[in-house]
Formats: structure tokens, sequence, C-alpha cells
């Protein structure tokens, strides 16, 4: 047993490897980490930052691209605290995965009593810099705006935890860590994960905190499945779930643009089998189309019409040709190419398959209301009317799912033009309602 | 703060301890109250954002979203109560909601404005144009009252739906309330408005 000083309590099973600001370089094979030169930054743009061919962009960095390129450049960056567990985690595919290592972050303080804590699950490319800045872009939280002091998920009264999913590439173990019988990253060795190991995972790493039951669970997107999935494992655990803009299960057409995604890597050649990190390569091409792709899901039409509309980039008129003429194309390859800087293509593969092996009603022979029967748990569910990615319709079945369980279920649809991506806007309504529900529960619980 | 007169007079028919779906909650004041001094387990539907924000930071369980289509989720009998307060006028398919409610709820409470009011009458009569009231005061083109209807034609629904009229309240303008005969010609004539309890057949 060794010491967690991120709570100050003790835990079985777990080494706590680092905590504060260290690195976890130590925990990783040292021929892996002796990255001469990472890959960088975005070169400094002109004009829109955005403003960047995609495949120049690309192939001048490839040029510089070292020996055992880890793709994603958290070897060298702050992943907050991590825990390294000698307990193995027993997968659904069958698999198990020993040892592991869960990277965290922690804000606010745990108190006496334990009842404050809220446990926020991040999205598909998120990671546990809820509400600090990203060590990779230097980019703020990416929940900065729920999550802090005074904001609605209040760091001053409640103990909020967010860590990197299994499967991830910011610290917790995934396809791009060393295995250790092996000495080499994972790569497609990787076990498959689904939704349901990385909230097991994620329960070793509360019990290892010493935190039996949390406040609230509260995620948008693949982490308002992890929220959903939480309810359904744990019930006794989660005194609040809040799963916002997500579904039960992944639908057919969010697996067909997952598709799209993992084919766009597969399908560039530096992808190498996804042996890339042993080839000094990496498939940034076909990951950042996969971005591109996935992108477009996260907005709405009339919000890229407001946005860009037909707009050229830098330019009078339209050039015959293939460049980028247009804002929207731009844009879109800005949000590939800054996308590959901080994410492994494996892990993507990985965690989008996770998502579309969702589905909490399979797990019940197909009646999602079992999976919450006699829950206890209070639900705030919320969706956006211009999400189509998880339509109001989806979220609004996990709702009625609930209420025929006599689950005590709020549900809030937020009227934006912003899409799927509103959850993690600045949407006035969302904070407010976040913000009363959350109040109400700490009432309850006295936290 | 106290709870509008109708509001309690509602409240006065919810049994202890009850399961309460309130349809059109509003801020969730008589869901509140009723947890508060019934214990009941209330559920809310509401349309309005500001109003299920509100119901949600008192910890209310409340659904987003509009009894003319959402009612068909609910299981049969999940609910002691069904309450559907001042808002069956607004419902783009009134008999639809009666009889989801009617399923929903073992028993039902129903109020609604009484067009049938004598001010209504005469100033149909004397104007010639649609009336416009304290509590309806909307012009025809504009008024989320699409469904207005007077005690006698709501009384003529329920028994259309073969629902029984258990206990029928008259309401003053003020929100008090008395006891009346649902059949009788004189409230419809002078209530402003009504509350029924109703039991589907």
């Amino acid at each position: 047993m060794k010491l967690i000083p991120a709570v100050g309590v003790e835990a079985e099973g777990a080494v706590l490897i680092r905590a504060g600001t260290g690195k976890i370089k130590a925990a990783r094979d040292p021929r892996l980490t002796q990255v001469p030169a990472r890959l960088s930054k975005p070169a400094p743009a002109q004009g829109w930052p955005w403003n960047l061919q995609l495949a120049d962009w690309i192939d001048g960095h490839m040029a510089e691209s070292p020996k055992f390129l880890r793709p994603v450049t958290a070897a060298d960056a702050d992943v907050g605290h991590a825990i390294v567990f000698d307990a193995p985690l027993t997968l659904d595919c069958g698999k198990t995965l020993k040892p592991f290592t869960v990277a965290y972050m922690t804000y606010g303080a745990l108190n006496a009593h334990r009842s404050n804590t809220v446990l926020v699950c991040h999205a598909l490319t998120g990671d546990q810099f809820v509400a600090s800045d990203h060590p990779v872009t230097g980019k703020p939280g990416w929940w900065d705006t729920m999550v802090g002091p005074g904001k609605p998920i209040d760091t001053d009264r409640f103990f909020v935890i967010c860590a990197n999913v299994v499967g991830g590439c910011m610290g917790t173990t995934g396809p791009a860590e060393i295995c250790a019988s092996t000495g080499r990253p994972y790569g497609l060795d990787f076990p498959l994960v689904t939704i349901r190991d990385m909230v097991r995972a994620q329960a070793m790493l509360l019990d290892a905190l010493g935190i039996e039951k949390v406040m609230s669970v509260i995620g948008g997107s693949m982490g308002g499945m992890l929220v959903l999935q939480w309810a359904a494992s744990f019930p006794g655990r989660v005194v609040s779930a809040v799963p916002i803009a997500c579904a039960a299960r992944h639908s057919a057409q969010n697996i067909a643009f997952h598709e799209v995604g993992r084919q766009a890597i597969m399908a560039d050649p530096d992808w190498k089998g996804g042996t890339y990190q042993l080839h000094g390569t990496q498939p940034s091409k076909g990951l950042a189309v996969a971005r591109m792709a996935a992108h477009i899901t996260y907005l709405s039409e009339a919000a890229l019409q407001r946005k860009f509309g037909r707009s050229l980039q830098d330019r009078e008129q339209i050039s015959f040709g293939f460049g980028p003429d247009f804002q929207i194309e731009s844009y879109l390859h800005h949000q590939g190419v800054t996308f590959v800087d901080r994410f492994d293509a494996n892990s993507y593969l990985y965690i989008t398959r996770a998502m579309d092996y969702f589905d909490l009603a399979a797990e019940q022979g197909g009646t999602l209301a079992e999976a919450f029967r006699g829950s206890k748990t209070r639900f705030l569910i919320i969706s956006f009317t211009s999400d189509w990615l998880f339509p109001t319709a989806e979220n609004k079945h996990v709702a009625h799912a609930l209420n025929a369980t006599a689950a005590t279920v709020s549900f809030v649809e937020i009227a934006t033009d912003r899409g799927h991506d509103a959850f993690l806007l600045d949407e006035p309504e969302l904070f407010a309602t976040v913000r009363g529900f959350l109040n109400s529960v700490a009432a309850s619980v006295g936290a | 703060m106290s709870l509008r007169p109708d509001l309690a007079a509602i409240a006065e028919m919810i049994p202890q301890s009850s399961r309460v779906l309130d349809v059109g909650c509003g801020d969730g004041a008589l869901l509140e109250h009723l947890a508060a001094t019934k214990g009941v387990d209330g559920r809310g539907i509401e349309l309005v954002q500001q109003n299920v924000n509100a119901c949600v930071a008192r910890g209310l369980p409340v659904m987003q979203g509009d009894a003319d289509t959402d009612l068909g989720e609910y299981p049969s009998a999940a609910f002691d109560v069904a309450i559907l307060s001042q808002t069956i006028q607004m419902a783009r398919s009134p008999r639809d909601v009666l009889d989801h409610l009617l399923r929903i709820g073992r028993r039902t409470v129903i109020s609604l404005p009484n067009f049938g009011h004598w001010r209504v009458r005469l100033s149909l009569l004397a104007h010639g144009r649609m009336p416009r009231t304290q509590a309806l005061g909307y012009e025809w083109y504009d008024t989320p009252n699409i469904h207005l209807c007077t005690i006698a034609d709501f009384v003529a629904l329920a028994n259309e739906t073969e629902a029984t009229i258990e206990r029928a309240l008259a309401l003053d303008e003020k929100g008090r309330t008395r006891p009346m005969r649902a059949e009788a010609w004189g409230p419809n004539l002078l209530a402003d408005g009504a509350i029924f309890l109703l039991r589907g057949k």
C-alpha cells in the first residue's frame, strides 16, 4: 500500500507514481521517451490561424519526426496525477490489463464527509484537463466555462475529479503506451475496451482515492455515455448523474461516421498496421481527415452557415483549384492539423470503437429501463435542439426509460443552433440548469 | 410563500405520500408544496425553459416537453394522480391529452378557465368580438388558449370519455373555491373556473 498524496488516503493495490506537477516519463521505456524533437505545435500561422495547407504542413513536420516518436506529446507534459494499478482490469472482451495506469486531475478539496465529489467524464477526444491549461496545446481546460471557482461545477465547494479514459493517450494506459510484457508500444495488441471498462477503471481510481460515493457524475457526448454506464454499473455509488448530449446506444449514423474516421486513419500508409511508433511515422493525414469528418458532426448546419457561409479564405475570388478557397475548408484543415498534435491515431480507433459498441439496453436483454431498475440516483438529462449527432429524441429515450422505472429524472432541452458542440460552449441555460441541479443535490447530501 | 388559492385547492385533493404527475407544472410551486406538506413523490412536465430550470433548482424532477406529444410515453396507472392545471385549453388535442391523463393517473385533477362565465357571454353579445377577460387577456390571433371551453363543455367531454367526476369545485376570480354540481347551470354562468377530480373508466 502506498500513500496517495492527492487526497491523503491509502488504497489497496495502487501505487502512486506521481502527483502534482511531476512527469510520468519514468514509467515508460527510456528508448521510447528519448524524443529529440516532439511533434511541435503548428507553425506560426499567417492571417487566420488555420490558414494552412494540410498536406504541406504535415510534410514539413514529418521531416523532423524522430525515431520512436510517441505521437502524443504527453511524455513531456504534465499529466496531473497518475496511479499505477497492480490489480488487473478485467475487460468485457475477456482480456485483462495489468498493470495499468490511470492519469487524472483534481480540482477543489474533498470535504470531511467525503460527500462533495463530482466526477467529470470527458468526451472522445477530451482528457483530464477539464479546468486547467492543456499541457500540449497550452489552451484552457476543455470545460473551464463549466468547472472552476464560482462556476456551475464550483471547485470552491466541490471536489472535482476527471480521469483520462482507458484507451486514451494522456497518461492513462492506451495503445500508445508500452506493454510491460513486450517492452514495445501496444499498438493493435491493445485489447478492445468498452465504455463499461472505462467506468470500471474509474471506479478503481475512486476506490484508490478512498471515495465511496460521488455526489454527481457528469459529462457530455461520450462522457454522457460514461455517466449512464456509471449509473447502471454502480447505482449505489452515484447520488446524481448528469448525462449531456448523449444516448444509451450509438446509432447507425454515428457508427458510420466513426467508421469513416477509422478508415481514413488505416488508409494512411504511415499507419503501418498500427505499428507506426516502431517505424517513427505517424498517420497524421489520416487522423486529420478523421478529425475533419468528425468535426462536421459536432456542428449544426445553421452554425456552419452563420460562421462561414460561402466566405472565401484570404482571397477575392475562387482559384479554380483545390486549395482551401472557402473559410470552412481552412477551418476544418486547422481542426485536423491541430488535433494530430495532441492525439494518438490508435487511441482514436479504440475509443471510437468503444462508443460504437455502447448499447446499455443490449446488456439488459434489450430493455433499457432494466439498466436502471431500482435506481436511487437522481438524473438530469440535457439535450440541445440542434444536436443531430445525439439528437433530443435519443436523450429523451433515456429519460423515458428512467421514468418507466420510477427513477427520479429531469430532462431539459436547451434551445441553441450550435449543434452537438453546444455542451462545451458558453450556453447560459446549460450553466443555469447544471448549477441549480448541483445545488439542490448538494443540499440533499449536505455537501 | 403561500400557494395560489386554486393550487391550494388542488393540493387539498392529493392523498398523502402519493405519486403525482403535474402536467404543465410551471415553476414547480405546487409540486414543491406537495413534497413538503404531503410527502408526495412528484414529477413535472413543463414546456418553458425558465420554469424547467426553476423546477430543477428546486430539486424537482421535471421533463421539458409538451403534453400533446409526450404523454404517450408514460405507462398506464404509473401515477396515483395526474394534474393538469389551467393548461387543457392550450392543448392542440385536449381529448387525447385527457385520455392519456385518465390512463396514466388513477385519478386526474383538471382545472380550467370557464369561457361560459356571464361576463364572457355578455362581452361577445355586446361587442360582437372575441372576449378578452382578465384571465384570458389575449387577442384571438395570438392567444395560446386555442381550445377554450365552458364548464358544461368540459363536463360533456368527461362524460364522453366515460370518466367519473368524483368532485367538482367552482373557482371565483380570486381562486377561492366552493363545491358545485358539475351539471348545474349556475356555475357555468357564474364561476371563473372549475376544478374536477376524475376517475377513468
